[in-house]
């Protein structure tokens, strides 16, 4: 019965979200960031649709992990100062099970945002190449949610779990780049610390999910992904969430209430 | 949160630990086993228009200017790999640099890299092609970059051998820039007679002191030997040529 129990979790999850209009508001920071491609498209003297697809998907993109990592964090941050997690566990129900209905509420909401976020890409690019780009945005807002969770579960305060999931973001998009950088032969003129500091990158290059590889704008503007390539993502991110899942469960478990 | 408020690790399910570590082991591995990233040498896009970087500004169009300009500087050196400047596509090259003088006019930034380092490139067509633009850039605001065009003189006549093209821009410099030093001014002269063009030289110095542009005394004594000696060059010139008639 414990699936019932998860279900109903999920879908107060769901219930939370509509009724504190997080859809509009994503809808508001969509047609930002469209119109926003949009006036760029005017002003540009050539590839203007490039430019438009560009922006538009990158734009769209920070909004959805933005605004789904931050109501995230506050959704759960209400419950912890209200006593509604209490009240919750006061129920017969484990604690995994608590995690596990949170998150997959969680998830449905990043996949319906996925889909907002894809229909206005479908208007400048072919249908193939945004229903990559939106399965890799689902992905990779999956994984956001489930860092999302675990920074909330652990810190339990919202500017470090927000400035933890920012700054994790940041570098996992970044990772590949600071990688290549490290290797470069102009990096660093020391060799003992430039070792250090490749070790370093090679380190977190393991423990992190590479976030680079999701979600390009150019699949949209120049060539499609590939299934392939999505599925590959797709692998790494049920892996990584489950990871985090995990690692919420964790201290979750540790913590006294 | 402080250790005394957690509880014992024996209050974990067994599960929660394997899936933990199961998935960490095998992520590692997975990220083990992917290759390395692998540097590729990115072309230099286009420029954007200027009215997009200023609206991407923010109104701080002379921030937007610096930045566009160390995106440039840094561009040749692209993570993990280094590229050399005669591969970079020097019209797009200079498409950043307009770009960067017309966020920030007053700048000196883009036209230093021109002059000293996108110049210093060993392809004439290049230096060249970017030499025409330091000239072009100069004919906007003289007075303020006149000091580009003349490294580029220099430039024309030390590296590329042309000394035409070196004349050319001394030639701009003295006529377009009269707040310019003289020693940029008489940079003409200097050419003209380096390539024996000695009546030129003579005629052009005289003039110049005839005018009374120049108003320093040493700098006028200088200059009087100069003409004197360029005098007494063109006389011996004219000699030789008598006895070999």
């Amino acid at each position: 019965m414990a699936y019932r129990r998860i279900l109903t979790l999920a879908r107060f999850t769901l219930l939370e979200a509509w009724r504190t209009r997080l859809p509009g508001l994503f809808l508001i920071a969509l047609a930002l960031a469209c119109g926003t491609a949009y006036f760029f498209q005017q002003l540009a003297i050539t590839e203007s649709v490039r430019l438009q697809i560009i922006f538009s998907a990158a734009a769209s993109r920070l909004a959805a992990v933005f605004v789904l990592g931050l109501y995230i964090l506050t959704s759960i941050v209400r419950e912890f100062n209200d006593k509604g997690l209490e009240l919750t566990l006061s129920f017969d129900l484990r604690r995994a099970d608590y995690v596990v209905g949170r998150l997959l509420g969680f998830l449905l909401i990043g996949a319906v945002m996925a889909l907002m976020a894809s229909i206005p890409q479908l208007l400048l690019a072919q249908a193939a190449a945004v229903a990559q780009w939106g399965v890799s945005l689902a992905l990779e807002l999956a994984i956001v949610t489930a860092l999302s969770l675990f920074c909330v579960m652990t810190f339990t305060q919202l500017m470090p779990a927000a400035a933890f999931v920012a700054g994790f973001y940041v570098l996992a998009r970044a990772l590949s780049a600071i990688q290549l950088m490290s290797t470069s032969p102009l990096a660093v003129e020391n060799p003992v610390s430039r070792q250090f500091v490749g070790w370093l990158i090679d380190g977190l290059t393991l423990i992190m999910p590479a976030l680079d590889r999701y979600t390009q704008s150019a699949w949209l503007a120049d060539a499609a992904a590939g299934w392939t390539a999505v599925g590959v993502c797709a692998t790494q991110a049920v892996l990584y969430v489950t990871l985090l899942v995990a690692a919420a469960m964790f201290d979750f478990y540790r913590r006294n209430l | 949160m402080t250790v005394r408020d957690e509880r014992p690790l024996s209050a974990v399910p067994l599960p929660v630990f394997a899936v933990l570590l199961a998935a960490l082991a095998l992520h590692v591995a997975i990220q083990w086993a992917q290759p390395r990233p692998v540097a590729r040498a990115e072309a230099l896009e286009a420029a954007p228009p200027v009215t997009v970087l200023r609206a991407a500004a923010l109104g701080e169009p002379v921030a937007m200017a610096q930045l566009t300009a160390l995106y440039l500087q840094a561009f040749d050196n692209q993570p993990g790999i280094s590229i050399p400047f005669k591969d970079l596509d020097y019209a797009r090259v200079i498409q950043w640099l307009a770009r960067t003088i017309d966020l920030d006019p007053l700048g000196q930034y883009p036209l230093l890299l021109a002059s000293q380092v996108y110049l210093q490139v060993p392809d004439p067509a290049r230096q060249r092609l970017m030499g025409e633009f330091v000239q072009e850039q100069f004919l906007l605001d003289p007075d303020r970059r006149w000091r580009w065009l003349a490294h580029v003189a220099i430039m024309a006549k030390h590296r590329l051998h042309d000394n035409a093209l070196a004349l050319r821009y001394a030639a701009e410099i003295t006529r377009a820039a009269p707040a310019a030093p003289s020693w940029a001014r008489q940079m003409q002269i200097f050419i003209l007679e380096d390539i024996g063009e000695l009546e030129s030289a003579k005629i052009m110095l005289g003039g110049l002191l005839a005018t009374g542009q120049v108003t320093d005394e040493h700098e006028l004594h200088f200059l009087t030997q100069r003409l004197e000696a360029l005098k007494a060059a063109e006389k011996q010139t004219t000699q030789t040529k008598i006895r070999q008639f």
